[in-house]
């Protein structure tokens, strides 16, 4: 009984009708917000160790700087704002998060869709690839990985696609299996249309819902893998702290009552990931072709 | 015992039936007494000649002893030799203690020191061997069972200081042996402390007293008839388990928990200053060394460091008191030497430098840099307490000067290498010394691979009267005349502000308030060293 | 099957051979362990007669050509610290992280699937919301702030259970474990259940995406208008539907629960083989890293096999080896 709309205008549409997810964007929109414009808001830069002193570590919400600037959130163990601290933190793991999973979905899904596709040699070859990914613990790949180039976000970024890829490339494959089998790829296949078209138009659509789950899924395991690796000792550099490094930071402090270094950046982190859920989760209902009624 | 449990019940009488009920539960602790102890680092192995590691050597002195050893304050005492002395300038004799049991009854003889002496050099695939402490001895003469002479090249001053680290093992029950046996207990057999009973590789081990021990203090021997070493290397897990109650004590507290555990009524804290001291080292041999740059990524026309007026400002800058409080949260005291006071060769007279802003800009601008420079700074961020944190500390320092300081962490498997490399010009490095003229010589001698000089010199400082003066002390067997040499070399040294000395760090141990412990300098937790208050 | 199962082996075996010298190459890269480990007193001379004496001043082929020809004779090496083979370092610790993993796992599917059931056929009932919104924040927690709460709360605060450690063992099937008795049983919770909360969540996630797809499939709607039971639909039908992704993601997940281990072995004092590679790592333990890599690789692989040929009992039209026809 719709009117005529457009996918997006439906999509939309259909989206809107959970109000969990319109208050999980509402609160994704702020956290990007606060992170585009962490300089602008942000009591001070929390990257300039030249801003830090070390003489207003560790102090509680709510207390003064020396220079009479209020830590609303305390601060941790160089002086710095926390609240600034998290405002930086969130570019960083949102970056890192988002990046690394976005080309690590685009790498593996086009390995994926190859392999089942083309089956045969193709196929072979990719799985192998793959199993020789998997078989690396992905903690491990990283480690290496930034033990031979060091620290950096970028190199981060580098590290967590590598660990990625072949997930999604299995996951696809796996999917594509099963519906190659169905009748419709059997017709298109009959018809004699381009594979390109038959993998983009029928295998893409069918093998996206899993994608997604797994996706969401993943962007929050990055954030929380750079995290693990910053806490490790690699990742991102310590000047520059991503909310995993600031976690990590007061970690120590947890068990001795200074909760807020670590705490509060973990709740930061935390709705970060609830957030980009909740959202996700309403998209991939409002995408599943076969939930469409 | 009775007596004192007595004593003990006498006076909680008073206080009524709970203090019975301690006092009982007291009284079953102490016929099963059993202590646990959280290590704060792996044990790889059992053998003691194979890792020259701490946490190895750690362990193994539980089971062995050496012919000398070192007091808490890390001067060097009598162990299983029981005096020495200087035969003629390269002839050491030791006398040998009597009496002495291995834990499987066999008699100590000089046979014994023999064999542990030629052992290192047989475990050959070892990344950290013992051979150097072995290396400068030449022969070595049985004069009889209990007296044994030890001939080195040269004059040799070291000499019983190296002894220090050669554990004394059972000719015959290691004759031969593996790692393997001595992990399993077979060929673990020592003089010290403690009987090896059970090896769980990075789980635990578990120790049985020995009842016929030559070291009792007083006649007394450790109250623990059992002890269980847990290996907990996460910090968190540590004190966890302190807290929980599932070990007695623990070593290498963090810092973030002093503060806690000081304030907290059931524990007690030993704190003594440690041997290591945390300095950092200035390239001063290059003309244009790496990371180093004018402000706008320009490079310099000279370098820097070379000029003491630079150095002196760039140790001015540094709050060292801040970081003593702040970053080590008081786990730490100011430095002003390579070593610290209770060890040989520490200058009194050398104070930490004064935190002096105004007048480190001043210097700068002496030296032609009114406006700073920019550098990075290098540091590990596994290897010291902290270490991370102080780097960071250091840049804001420097920054409020006008040099524009950008700081690299990397685990301590890169940065040895790539240190060793010359690919750092200003970087952090932390040193525990046994005394002031060995630290001058790894850090600030000439580099000189055949003497093996200046192997930790990485800014290659040079100052060729101070090499002299090391060189003399090593050959002068007197410790009073070579500890004089060694405080005179360091003072000429450290004038130049050769490192920038940051501080001395303070090795910490926590344990339930019924317990005490005498805290080392050299950070070694020895169970029989725990006592019952 | 035999002729796929034996070619999965072999190319199995030319991807051990692959990722060796990956690993050979990459630790080579690194650095060595003797800069690390040496007394620091040591002298120039002294630290380069350690290298030569481990082989370490080789070139990186020869160095691997050594290792290759020892391999084939079964023996990985020794153990640069520890001084004994690293199989068997890696062995002995490899019963812990595998209890570990598998209680894990266990919990993880025991209560996932039961869970994602419920909050896929009531999507819109409290329970279901609650179910997801609990699953959110299962994997939103990052695994060592978690094992740190976990401590704080049950160890430390209210004192029910060990901060860490693994309890006593028993043998049980020539293995030593811990979970038969009390104590050992009341070591493993925390690490387990912390080790579980991330797949635990992936698990009810996934079983409830599939369960909401099926029941949407027309053999279920068919299902349901023949008139069988609500149990019986579910119990079969849909159950057998989500199977396939729920067998995949267990299966590729254990390879990652016993990495991730790593982390929740080192906050928990778990003596497991996570805690013995980040050692060796930090000390550039070459030959453990290696054997540690053969051993989760081989591990990886024979899953990777179970999957494939569960997929083909669940969907008989996926045949194994038809990725070879």
């Amino acid at each position: 009984m719709r009117r005529e709309q457009t996918p997006l205008q439906r999509i939309a549409a259909d989206f809107g009708e959970s109000r969990l997810a319109l208050s999980g964007l509402a609160l994704l929109a702020l956290i990007v917000l606060a992170a585009l414009f962490a300089p602008l808001i942000s009591p001070q830069n929390p990257y300039d160790l030249a801003q830090l002193d070390v003489l207003d570590s560790r102090l509680p919400p709510g207390s003064r700087s020396g220079a009479g600037l209020t830590f609303w959130l305390g601060s941790d163990g160089q002086g710095r704002d926390i609240l600034s601290g998290i405002f930086y933190g969130l570019r960083i793991s949102l970056m890192v998060g988002v990046a690394s999973t976005a080309c690590a979905v685009i790498v593996g899904l086009s390995m994926g869709l190859c392999a089942a596709y083309f089956g045969g040699r193709t196929d072979s070859l990719i799985m192998r690839i793959v199993d020789i990914q998997l078989s690396f613990p992905s903690i491990l790949i990283a480690l290496i990985l930034l033990a031979l180039l060091g620290q950096g976000v970028g190199k981060t970024i580098f590290a967590l696609i590598m660990v990625q890829w072949a997930y999604y490339a299995r996951t696809v494959r796996g999917t594509a299996l099963i519906e190659r089998g169905k009748e419709y790829i059997e017709a298109a296949t009959c018809l004699a249309l381009p594979p390109a078209r038959i993998v983009f138009r029928h295998l893409l659509p069918n093998c996206l819902p899993p994608l997604i789950v797994i996706a969401t899924v993943q962007v929050a395991a990055a954030i929380a893998l750079e995290a693990t690796l910053s806490y490790l000792g690699i990742g991102v550099p310590i000047t520059e702290p991503s909310l995993g490094l600031l976690i990590k930071n007061g970690f120590d402090y947890m068990l001795s009552g200074k909760y807020w270094i670590s705490f509060f950046p973990g709740i930061a982190l935390v709705l970060t990931i609830v957030s980009i859920n909740l959202v996700a989760d309403r998209l991939r209902d409002v995408l599943n072709p076969r939930l469409q009624q | 015992m009775i007596v004192c449990m007595f004593e003990r019940w006498a006076k909680s009488a008073v206080t009524g039936f709970v203090c019975i009920v301690l006092s009982l539960a007291g009284c079953v602790a102490a016929t099963a007494a059993e202590l646990r102890i959280g290590l704060g680092a792996d044990v790889t192995s059992l053998d003691p000649h194979f890792l020259n590691v701490a946490p190895n050597n750690n362990a193994a002195w539980q089971v062995y002893d050496a012919l000398t050893h070192v007091d808490a304050n890390a001067r060097l005492i009598p162990g299983l030799a029981v005096s020495w002395r200087a035969v003629d300038s390269t002839t050491w004799e030791f006398k040998l203690r009597k009496d002495v049991k291995f834990h499987d009854g066999s008699a100590f003889s000089a046979e014994d020191v023999i064999f542990s002496l030629e052992r290192p050099a047989t475990l050959s695939a070892s990344p950290g061997p013992f051979t150097g402490f072995v290396k400068p001895i030449v022969a070595k003469k049985i004069i009889d069972p209990w007296t044994l002479q030890l001939k080195t090249a040269a004059p040799y001053a070291m000499l019983p200081y190296d002894l220090n680290s050669i554990f004394i093992v059972s000719k015959k029950a290691a004759s031969g042996a593996s790692t393997e046996d001595f992990n399993s207990g077979k060929a673990a057999i020592g003089t010290g402390p403690y009987k090896l009973s059970r090896f769980a590789r990075g789980d635990r081990i578990e120790l049985a007293r020995n009842d016929s021990y030559w070291g009792a203090q007083n006649g007394k021997l450790a109250p623990w008839d059992k002890v269980t070493l847990r290996i907990l290397p996460a910090d968190t897990a540590r004190i966890a388990a302190l807290l929980a109650g599932d070990v007695d004590a623990i070593e290498n507290i963090p810092t973030a928990d002093l503060t806690r555990l000081k304030a907290n009524a059931k524990f007690r804290l030993e704190q003594k200053v440690s041997w290591r001291t945390l300095f950092l080292h200035l390239d001063q041999y290059r003309d244009h060394p790496p990371h180093l740059s004018d402000k706008s990524g320009k490079p310099l026309a000279k370098n820097p460091f070379k000029d003491v007026r630079v150095r002196m400002a760039m140790s001015k800058a540094i709050n060292r008191r801040a970081i003593v409080e702040r970053v080590m949260e008081g786990n730490a005291i100011e430095a002003g030497n390579l070593v610290s006071p209770p060890v040989f060769g520490h200058v009194a007279a050398l104070k930490p430098e004064t935190y002096d802003p105004k007048a480190a800009k001043d210097l700068l601008a002496e030296a032609g840099y009114p406006d700073g420079f920019a550098l990075t700074l290098y540091a590990p961020n596994n290897r010291y307490v902290n270490d991370e944190q102080l780097a960071q500390t250091v840049a804001q320092m420097l920054a409020r000067v006008g040099i524009l300081t950008r700081v690299e962490t990397l685990p301590a498997s890169v940065y040895f290498g790539k240190a060793r490399a010359g690919e750092f010009s200003f970087a952090l490095l932390g040193w525990g010394s046994f005394s002031g003229d060995l630290a001058l010589r790894a850090l600030l001698a000439t580099p000189n691979a055949a003497k093996g000089y200046g192997a930790w010199n990485w800014g290659h400082y040079s100052n060729p009267k101070a090499d002299g003066l090391l060189e003399q002390g090593f050959a002068t067997l007197d410790e009073k005349k070579r500890e004089a040499l060694a405080r005179e070399a360091a003072t000429l040294a450290l004038k130049d502000v050769p490192v920038i000395l940051l501080h001395h760090q303070l090795a910490s141990w926590a344990m339930r308030k019924e317990i005490a412990y005498e805290a080392r300098t050299d950070e070694y937790t020895f169970a029989r060293d725990f006592r019952r208050r | 099957m035999p002729a796929f199962v034996i070619r999965r082996l072999l190319q199995s075996v030319l991807v051990l051979g692959v990722m060796s010298l990956l690993v050979f190459a990459g630790v080579y890269a690194i650095g060595n362990p003797v800069d690390i480990l040496i007394d620091p007193q040591a002298g120039q001379a002294d630290i380069a007669r350690a290298i030569s004496a481990l082989g370490l001043d080789r070139p990186l082929v020869e160095q691997y050509l050594i290792f290759l020809r020892q391999a084939l004779a079964g023996d990985l090496g020794n153990s640069f610290v520890y001084n004994v083979p690293a199989i068997q370092l890696i062995l002995e610790r490899m019963p812990a992280t595998l209890e570990l993993a598998l209680a894990a796992t266990t919990l993880a599917v025991l209560l996932g699937i039961p869970l994602g059931l419920w909050a896929g056929l009531a999507p819109d009932s409290w329970q279901g919301k609650l179910i997801m919104s609990g699953s959110i924040l299962g994997f939103s927690l990052p695994t060592f702030w978690v094992g740190l709460l976990l401590i704080m709360l049950f160890a430390v605060e209210l004192g029910w259970l060990p901060a860490s450690g693994r309890g006593p063992t028993t043998e049980f099937l020539g293995v030593q474990v811990s979970f038969l008795s009390w104590d050992g049983m009341r070591h493993l919770i925390l690490p387990a259940i912390n080790l579980a909360l991330f797949k635990l969540s992936l698990i009810i996630r996934l079983t409830r995406a599939g369960t909401r797809e099926a029941l949407l499939q027309d053999y279920v709607k068919f299902a349901r208008a023949k008139g069988l039971s609500n149990a019986r639909v579910v119990g079969v039908h849909v159950l057998k539907n989500i199977m396939i992704p729920v067998v995949t993601v267990i299966g590729l997940e254990f390879g990652s629960v016993i990495a991730f281990a790593i982390v929740t072995e080192s906050i928990f004092g778990w003596p497991g083989m996570g805690k013995l590679i980040i050692d060796s790592i930090n000390v550039l333990d070459r030959p453990v890293i290696v054997a540690y890599l053969l051993v989760i690789v081989f591990l990886v692989i024979l899953i990777n096999l179970a999957v494939d040929i569960v997929y083909s009992l669940l969907d008989p039209r996926v045949r194994i080896g038809e990725a070879q026809a």
